[in-house]
This record gives C-alpha cells, sequence and structure tokens, in this order.
C-alpha cells in the first residue's frame, strides 16, 4: 500500500553529535542513522565530524574509523570492501549503493546515511533483508535440469550462450535496487522487486535449465513481475552497474512470445 | 530480541528525486489530469450542442486566467503523456535501456512536450485571435 508517511514508531529525531579532535583541519560532517533496539526511543540522526586526512577514500572507510575511534555502538554490515560481498549496501546521499564504492569525495556537505529505504530496521544502518531471502528463494535460484549429466562431463555451454548471462550473473544481491524502487516499496509484499527478477531472467537466459515453461507460468502474474512500471530507478543506482530494467523487460517479452 | 517494534526505514523521505523516478510519477498524475479534464472537455461540446447561451457561458469560463491556465496544463499534459507514451513503448519493445539513452529520452520527452504545448499554444491564439 502507497503510504507517504512513517509511521509514529519511525520518526526520526534529532541525535548526538561528535566533533573532530582540535587538531583536525580538513573535516567532514557524516550524518547517521541510529535506532537501538534495547531501548524504546525513536530513531535518532546523529552527526560525526571526521578528520578526511585520517581515514581512507572510500565512505565504508569513515563507518569503520567511526566504530573504532568515536562510537563502538555503531552497527552496519560490511565484509569484502571491495564490491564483492554486497554487504554495505545503504541509502547514502539520497541514493542506494554500496559503501565500499562510494567516494566521500563525491560529496558535496555532509554526508547523509540511512539504512536500505522503506525497510524493517534490525539495529542502525542494518535492515532486516528475510523477505527478499524468502522471495529470491521462490524464483528457485539454482539450474533445473531432468537428467544428470554424464558421468565424466560437465553441462556444456557453448561461449555465445555463456555470453547471454554477462551482466546478470555479476549481481551480488545487495538489495539496492529492490530498495530504490517506489514500486517496491508500496507492494513489496508480493511484487518480487528488480533484484529478484534479475535473478529469475538469469536462470530464464541459461541455455542448461529445462524450467524455463515453469519459471515463466509462475513469473507470469499481476503483481509478482507486473507491478515493474519500468520506472528504472534500479539501474539508475545498481553499484555494480547492471541494468535490473531490461532483465525485467526481457521476461516481459519471453511471456509475450507464449502468447 | 523484540521484533514487531523494528522501524520502517526512512524512504521518500530521503531518497533523493530521481529523474527516472520523476518522470515515472509524472506519466502517472498526468493521466490522471488527463482522466479528470476529459468530462470538463466534454461539457464544453456538450454546451456547443446546447445552444448559443450555454456555450457562451462555458467560454467564459475557459476564457478566465483559471480555465486557461487549466487548459494550458491539460496542453501540456497530453503532449507529456503522448510521448512518455512512446519511451514506454520503445521499451516494451526492449528498447531504450542504457541509462544514458534512458536519461536522454527522459529530457527529450520533456523538451518535445514543452515545445508541442508552445506550437499548439501559438497556433491557437494565432488563429483565433484571442481564446480558444
Amino acid at each position: 500500500m502507497v503510504e507517504f508517511a512513517l509511521p509514529p514508531n519511525s520518526r526520526i529525531m534529532k541525535g548526538h553529535s561528535y566533533s573532530a579532535p582540535r587538531a583536525a583541519t580538513n573535516t567532514k560532517t557524516f550524518c547517521i542513522y541510529r535506532w537501538n533496539p534495547d531501548d524504546s526511543d525513536n530513531p535518532r540522526l546523529d552527526s560525526y565530524e571526521i578528520d578526511l586526512n585520517a581515514c581512507g577514500p572510500m565512505v565504508l572507510h569513515a563507518l569503520i574509523k567511526i566504530k573504532s575511534e568515536v562510537d563502538s555502538t555503531l552497527t552496519f554490515r560490511r565484509s569484502c570492501r571491495e564490491g564483492i560481498c554486497g554487504s554495505c549496501a545503504m541509502n547514502i546521499d539520497g541514493t542506494n549503493t554500496l559503501a565500499c564504492l562510494k567516494p566521500i569525495s563525491e560529496v558535496k556537505g555532509e554526508i547523509k546515511i540511512y539504512p536500505l529505504p522503506h525497510m524493517p530496521v534490525v539495529k542502525d544502518l542494518v535492515p532486516n533483508l528475510s523477505e527478499i531471502y524468502r522471495q529470491y528463494a521462490s524464483i528457485t535460484p539454482w539450474l533445473r535440469a531432468g537428467a544428470p549429466p554424464d558421468a565424466d562431463c560437465e553441462r556444456l555451454q557453448s561461449p555465445e550462450k555463456r555470453a547471454a548471462l554477462d551482466g546478470l550473473y555479476e549481481c551480488v544481491l545487495c538489495a539496492a535496487c529492490s530498495t530504490a524502487c517506489p514500486s517496491y516499496w508500496w507492494n513489496g509484499d508480493r511484487f518480487l522487486g528488480p533484484a529478484i527478477l534479475l535473478q529469475a531472467y538469469r536462470w530464464l537466459a541459461d541455455s542448461r535449465d529445462e524450467a524455463r515453461e515453469e519459471r515463466l507460468n509462475q513469473l507470469d502474474d499481476t503483481f509478482r513481475l507486473y507491478r515493474c512500471h519500468t520506472i528504472m530507478n534500479c539501474t539508475k543506482t545498481c553499484p555494480k552497474n547492471l541494468n535490473p530494467a531490461r532483465a525485467i523487460a526481457e521476461i516481459k517479452k519471453l511471456l509475450l512470445e507464449r502468447v | 530480541m523484540a521484533t514487531s517494534n523494528r522501524p520502517l526505514s526512512p524512504h521518500l523521505q530521503v531518497y533523493r528525486p530521481q529523474i527516472t523516478s520523476v518522470l515515472s510519477i509524472l506519466h502517472r498524475i498526468t493521466g490522471v489530469a488527463l482522466a479528470v479534464g476529459a468530462p470538463l472537455l466534454v461539457w464544453w461540446l456538450a454546451a456547443a450542442a446546447v445552444g448559443p447561451e450555454a456555450f457562451a457561458t462555458v467560454r467564459t469560463f475557459w476564457g478566465s486566467w483559471f480555465g486557461q491556465l487549466l487548459l494550458l496544463g491539460w496542453t501540456f499534459a497530453l503532449f507529456y503523456h503522448l510521448c512518455n507514451g512512446i519511451r514506454h513503448l520503445a521499451w516494451d519493445l526492449g528498447y531504450g535501456f542504457n541509462l544514458g539513452t534512458a536519461t536522454f529520452t527522459g529530457w527529450l520527452v520533456v523538451a518535445g512536450a514543452g515545445s508541442l504545448t508552445l506550437v499548439t499554444w501559438f497556433f491557437a491564439y494565432s488563429v483565433t485571435g484571442a481564446i480558444p
């Protein structure tokens, strides 16, 4: 359902401010969304002034610096710090991206950091992605083929057919695209969203998969697929420069070809 | 750990307006505006069928600054919805999905709808002299 305002327990209050050391000359302010499940307070926006001369170039460096040196209770997900794991997806300066791939220098003025939009917050910048993972499981994201391959041979694929998976297999499932999609905000309980639909197409496009008809039958649904209105916020925000909007259009074309 | 009181993370409140999403919502808004505008245009036509006095009343309304503003808005709504509709048809055929292309066609639609509106109003005024 379309709901423009946040529920009362989700409205953001003013938070604490932390200044940089006096000697710092090159500083930047990070305003970060905080919410602690262990008290009954509303979320708040804390601001941290950071000495950029003592900080790495990426937003993730600043977050780690704050956690190590200023406030150890700051909670966020991170792992690989090079755009491969998809853990540190968050809303930085108004769009979704990976904190490890976002240079601090790209943002003028203070940097506002929120969790991925329109998600239940577990703590601070950590959203609950269980629903997205449940939706991911629903599209059976694995190779479905009847007979096992020959004992001494893999399932072969020509270079051309393998190339059909380029732009699809690189997705790291960070959920930046799905949580940038207004349609997913309003209908996330039934619409699969761009991340999962791109994965759905990844298996439709795989020449080795034999469950195309069943996959298409499952997707042919007013909500699961057709809540996509080609808004294209997904493609605009993807930190891996992939194109979920095109993948969804390809699914729609496959369904049209069956009619 | 309690999970029922988890807040909802901010969305519209913090997401920076994107050329992609702004043009998308504008497509829907212009569609609604056209649907609302259609009965009023029917009122205009119906008045013309009823007789000179009825038509004169409607004409006075459309001639007022408010009526003219509505007509200008609907002219733009019509052309925007038309041009962006063509953009959507191209997408449905699988074309125009590169981010650069989509941004370019987006601005093209805005410029196209704006110019078509101006051209229409220029001709309306030059042909009728004043009120359409």
